[in-house]
């Protein structure tokens, strides 16, 4: 098993905690994991991106040509990244602020209206959290149980935002 | 379970864990977490933390708190470490142990702040004035990084000399499932014959200096360096061989290249093209033997050395390898990382 993910999106969508719950959640389950995000004067309200590797054996390369799934948070990442995918791959799209289709007919596609089911969750900062929901739904690498757990540990000291965040990762995981 | 850290602050840990109780630096991209880390860990383990005027001033610190004795180190990126050039050179004449890191950046000038190893020259073969060398390290990995880290203090107090982590933006800015060693108990290490402590007076007064007015005194210090390198050299020399038995196509790199390198040779092989790596893990002292022994084999015809650079290492895997093959460069340079699938792209058009 190896599964190569591209996280993409502006600063401020939560694109790179949503590629740490998945390393957390790759150490929380024995797997190997590189996690390598995009760094420099662009983060802030440019683009943001990272790369993330979870693999049964220990990961060569963290750099992705071609990932098995790319999380589009937002149009200019889409239009970015969407050639990149390797064939019979996903993307999740972004539909809240993505209203262009995915042009590709040799990939799958899953429409999520994030930020809209985030403020339905009772917390609009949970997009990320929803449309990781639907990662562990679509990629079947962790179980939801996992993902909850990690989600529980890194919101520790916010027990408060517990409970929205699990509302937003069911949404996400349920579509 | 293992813990998830970042290659800039698993190395601040590392260190610590293998007794740094001080530290020197001046903030600049892509390291600045190493400081960070730094400030607040080292005031939890009675430690020193400075951040100074500059990367002259950094590394005079680290010159004057080893010279006392003290485990210390700094950190930086390239055009910071280009200014403790003149620092490195005394230290490494007055033979002082001590630790530094450069996660390096595209150059030359201020260059950019992704990663690149332009580095390499400066880092091995000297990078100030004068005849000298240190201890070169280029790990691949968060977990190599504290496997290296860790011991660094002890390697660079075994022979009196400076060891520099030469990483790269990317592998500062990597997370990675990381296995932490237990902390080293400073209070048991051996006190430093050398050291200007204190404990020295009168007629048993020790001097740490850099200034040797005599030509023949300065050759015989000299002598006794180009002595110690060649020790080094003999003892703690490291190089992974990957799927290099019966490769024909040897892919060289060190760093995180190596990672993408070793990608592609899962993908050539695939191709049914007989690929393997050899990667250095010290960059000074250089593994030769390795080269040339494996140049020697009948199975290779060729070597790729891959780099982000316009090519520095290359020159060493040419000395290396007699010529006895072709050596062939792919490159990329300003802060731009090759795939996996570029180099494959490479080397199938070559064959």
């Amino acid at each position: 098993m190896e599964n190569k993910i591209i996280i993409a999106g502006f600063g401020g969508q939560g694109v790179q905690s949503l590629g740490m719950f998945i390393a957390f959640a790759s150490i929380h389950d024995g797997k190997e994991v590189t996690f390598l995000p995009s760094y420099g004067p662009e983060m802030r309200g440019g683009t943001s991106n990272c790369s993330v590797v979870v693999s049964d054996k220990p990961v060569a390369s963290p750099i992705i040509a071609h990932p098995d799934m790319l999380i589009a948070m937002n149009k200019p990442s889409l239009y970015k990244f969407e050639n990149t995918v390797k064939p019979g791959g996903t993307i999740i799209v972004n539909s809240s602020l993505i209203e262009d289709k995915v042009k590709r007919t040799d990939v799958k596609v899953l429409y999520v209206d994030a930020n809209r089911l985030a403020v339905e969750a009772g917390n609009s900062r949970t997009a990320n959290i929803v449309v990781l929901g639907a990662y562990t739904k679509l990629s079947g690498v962790f179980t939801p149980e996992i993902m909850k757990a990690v989600i529980e540990k890194k919101f520790a000291k916010k027990p408060k935002v517990i409970p929205a965040n699990f509302t937003a990762f069911d949404l996400g995981y349920n579509l | 379970m293992k813990e998830l850290m970042k290659g800039n602050e698993a190395i601040a840990e590392a260190a610590i864990r293998g007794g740094c109780r001080a530290f020197f630096g001046y903030p600049i991209t892509p390291q600045n977490e190493i400081p960070e880390y730094m400030s607040w860990r080292l005031f939890e383990v009675g430690g020193t933390f400075v951040q100074a005027e500059s990367e002259v001033a950094s590394i005079n610190m680290i010159y004057g708190a080893c010279g006392a004795g003290a485990r210390a180190m700094t950190s930086s990126s390239s055009p910071g470490i280009s200014l403790m050039q003149e620092g490195i050179s005394y230290i490494c004449c007055a033979e002082i142990p001590c630790v530094l890191v450069n996660m390096v950046r595209g150059g030359p000038g201020l260059g950019g702040i992704q990663p690149a190893q332009g580095d390499y020259f400066q880092a091995t073969k000297g990078g100030g004035h004068g005849d000298y060398h240190m201890i070169v390290f280029g790990p691949q990995g968060v977990q190599e990084c504290v496997d290296l880290m860790y011991n660094a203090f002890d390697l660079a107090e075994k022979y009196r000399i400076p060891v520099m982590m030469l990483g790269d933006g990317m592998l500062g800015q990597i997370m990675e499932p990381v296995e932490l060693p237990p902390m080293k108990d400073v209070s048991k290490l051996e006190k430093k014959a050398w050291a200007t402590d204190g404990t020295g007076v009168g007629k048993n007064r020790r001097i740490v200096n850099s200034l040797l007015i005599e030509p023949d005194k300065l050759e015989a210090h000299i002598k006794h360096l180009e002595e110690k390198y060649a020790e080094i050299a003999k003892n703690e020399t490291l190089y992974e061989e990957y799927m290099t038995d019966d490769a024909e196509i040897v892919l060289t790199a060190y760093g995180t290249v190596a990672r993408i390198g070793k990608s592609a040779v899962h993908m050539l092989r695939e191709k049914g093209i007989k690929a393997g790596l050899l990667r250095p893990i010290t960059l000074y002292p250089f593994p030769s033997d390795a080269f040339l022994k494996t140049a020697q084999k009948d199975s290779v015809k060729k070597f790729v050395c891959m780099e982000l650079s316009s090519g520095q290492m290359i020159e060493d895997v040419k000395l290396a390898t007699h010529m006895l093959k072709p050596v062939e460069f792919f490159g990329r340079n300003g802060g731009n990382v090759m795939t996996p699938e570029d180099i494959v792209d490479f080397i199938t058009k070559e064959a």
